[in-house]
């Protein structure tokens, strides 16, 4: 019961935020597409790729937030990453490659339906931290995890 | 295109949906060389992928050119029903696209 009042409260919430959304002309896939946001995904550093990206870049650790990524990556090309946030209310997960030339990987934005999960494979250049970072109720909360590389995914 | 580039196996359980998808897109960052010519492989990868169930908008995905080679993506949303269609769609920086229909089970 709690859980189905709880999906009831998120849905009805979000919903009329996605209204607001699509009457400002904000989901049309076309106009999503003009707001790709080049500037986060050529930021060079993982602040001001967070900043164009999500609005903000003062970030709290968070242990609702699970990442599963390997310990050790045999192959930087393909780097299978999960990420799981069970904080109410998650509107968008991006993930961060700290020492990739370009830190910012991908964002995802969540519907008002949509689970605070995702799943992907992601190319890392060599060692580094990989960092999700949850997009909740206009905060932003992340948790890392190291992972190692022993041939990288950029580059030739 | 003849055959769709996106696979995508949803399946419903409980009212929640949960969706994987592949699609085959090379992904090249633009950062590549050709081993042979010694030339830069041009950036083409997609930018962004939308999910849409019952003309709602449950992900939109941004991505850059550092998502693996024929990029896998999976997640869930609820109040899905069984024999509903999702509709998936991408769109690259060279402007292409793509998009598919598929039931969930």
């Amino acid at each position: 019961m709690n859980q189905n009042r709880r999906v009831l409260l998120k849905g009805t919430f979000a919903a009329g935020a996605t209204g607001i959304a699509i009457s400002a002309g904000l989901l049309t896939p076309k106009a999503v597409l003009a707001a790709w946001p080049k500037a986060a995904f050529e930021a060079k550093d993982t602040n001001a790729a967070l900043q164009a990206s999500l609005g903000s870049s003062s970030t709290t650790e968070s242990s609702d937030i699970k990442l599963k990524a390997p310990d050790i990556a045999e192959n930087g090309a393909v780097v299978p990453v999960t990420i799981t946030s069970s904080i109410a209310n998650t509107e968008a997960i991006s993930i961060i490659v700290a020492k990739n030339g370009t830190p910012l990987t991908a964002t995802f934005n969540l519907g008002a339906t949509t689970k605070g999960f995702v799943s992907t494979r992601i190319k890392m250049g060599k060692t580094s931290d990989v960092t999700a970072v949850v997009k909740a109720g206009g905060k932003l909360y992340t948790t890392s995890k190291n992972v190692k590389v022993t041939i990288g995914g950029c580059g030739g | 295109m003849a055959k769709s580039s996106i696979k995508v196996r949803a399946k419903v359980k409980e009212g929640e949906a949960k969706i994987k998808c592949l699609i085959s897109h090379p992904m090249e960052t633009g950062l590549r060389k050709n081993k042979k010519s010694g030339k830069l492989i041009p950036a083409h990868f997609i930018q962004e992928v939308v999910c849409e169930y019952s003309g709602k908008t449950v992900m939109n995905a941004q991505w850059s050119g550092t998502i693996s080679k024929n990029p896998f993506l999976s997640f869930s949303f609820s109040g899905a029903k069984a024999g509903d269609k999702i509709k998936i769609s991408w769109v690259d920086n060279t402007g292409k696209s793509d998009s598919t229909e598929a039931k969930m089970k």
